[in-house]
């Protein structure tokens, strides 16, 4: 662990401007910025969205455990529960398809000019954001903490080496990958 | 080349989780950067009585590893657009114009509405497309894997109703 690295804020911020722009380039260059391309793949008829996260996924979940493995990096899974997860991700969604980027796309979309991203979804989403800061104290005492499941992952949840659930994971979403190629999409 | 592979594209970001989770302890994420960037807002117009809502007592408005991050997707988008030849200031994406013709007012206005459902869903499941979509499912988080895949039913959903019956 590179702990003393860690809590050097200074150089954290400089690395986190520069994970931003190599992050902003490669959304740019996969086309993940672009309104089209979003609603394309919601509409089910451009699956770019998706080849983009699938492939992240897969070169993601097999270093990090490598990382976590060698003992040089902590997993920081987020706790969820139906209240939280299920209606969140679905009011999420609708969003989605109404503004046609997301919180991070978004930002790459104004960088790429597109002024609908500025003016309506970045004020959109802090508004939205400033409107759930508002309902919080009420909604975490409902139904933010119904069918609570904390923040636990799957090889957590069967009693597994981690290993066993990553293996799969990864050639199920190679073999779905590969089918959408062969389906022509 | 305008567009790099989707595979290479996604392989680079899965690279980039590998460097920010050794070199910065962090999970690739945005959706925070807004709630914060709200908090910040709100802090002009009411005070600093604003750092006292439950909320802000968890995610502090002030500038984070995450707001750097966020604020460098718009630098790095820039500079690949313009590199590209392909950085165009517009109002209206072209699918929209098709549908829904090329007026700015009812696209800023339909922008700004999905905005706010977006940040209000963001921060109710905990995070984003990057937050949960790709960092929370590659660390095989089960909060992660039901909002990415609730995102899209809702998101598939949505879009059917918007394009398919709305437009038509």
């Amino acid at each position: 662990m590179l702990k003393g690295l860690h809590g050097r804020k200074g150089i954290q911020m400089v690395l986190a401007l520069a994970s931003g722009i190599l992050f902003g380039v490669l959304l740019q260059k996969g086309g993940a910025t672009e309104y089209d391309v979003i609603i394309g793949q919601l509409l089910l008829s451009d699956f770019t969205v998706l080849k983009i996260m699938l492939s992240a996924v897969v070169v993601g979940t097999v270093g990090v455990h490598l990382l976590k493995s060698l003992g040089l990096a902590e997993l920081h899974p987020k706790p969820g529960s139906a209240g939280q997860s299920i209606v969140g991700s679905l009011i999420f969604g609708l969003g989605f398809a109404t503004l046609g980027y997301c919180p991070g796309t978004v930002a790459g979309a104004v960088g790429q000019g597109s002024l609908d991203a500025l003016v309506g979804g970045v004020v959109g989403i802090l508004i939205g954001a400033g409107i759930f800061a508002a309902l919080y104290p009420r909604l975490q005492r409902g139904i933010l903490s119904k069918g609570n499941f904390g923040d636990v992952t799957l090889p957590r949840l069967f009693g597994v080496n981690e290993w066993i659930i990553v293996a799969p994971v990864v050639v199920l979403i190679v073999l779905l990958l590969r089918w959408l190629e062969r389906a022509g999409f | 080349m305008e567009r790099w592979s989707p595979y290479v594209v996604g392989a680079g970001i899965g690279v980039l989780s590998w460097l920010t989770f050794l070199l910065s302890d962090k999970p690739l994420g945005c959706s925070t950067a807004f709630a914060r960037t709200s908090g910040m807002i709100e802090k002009l117009f009411r005070g600093p009585a604003v750092a006292e809502k439950p909320y802000y007592k968890k995610f502090a408005p002030e500038i984070d590893w995450e707001w750097m991050l966020v604020f460098g997707i718009v630098i790095g988008a820039f500079v690949s657009a313009r590199i590209s030849g392909t950085f165009e200031m517009r109002w209206v994406p072209a699918l929209w114009a098709a549908h829904f013709g090329t007026a700015v007012l009812p696209r800023f206005l339909v922008a700004l509405l999905g905005g706010v459902f977006m940040g209000l869903g963001a921060r109710w499941a905990g995070g984003c497309t990057s937050g949960h979509g790709i960092s929370g499912t590659l660390q095989l988080a089960v909060s992660s894997w039901i909002v990415a895949i609730g995102m899209f039913v809702g998101g598939i959903a949505a879009a059917h109703v918007i394009f398919r019956l709305i437009a038509a």
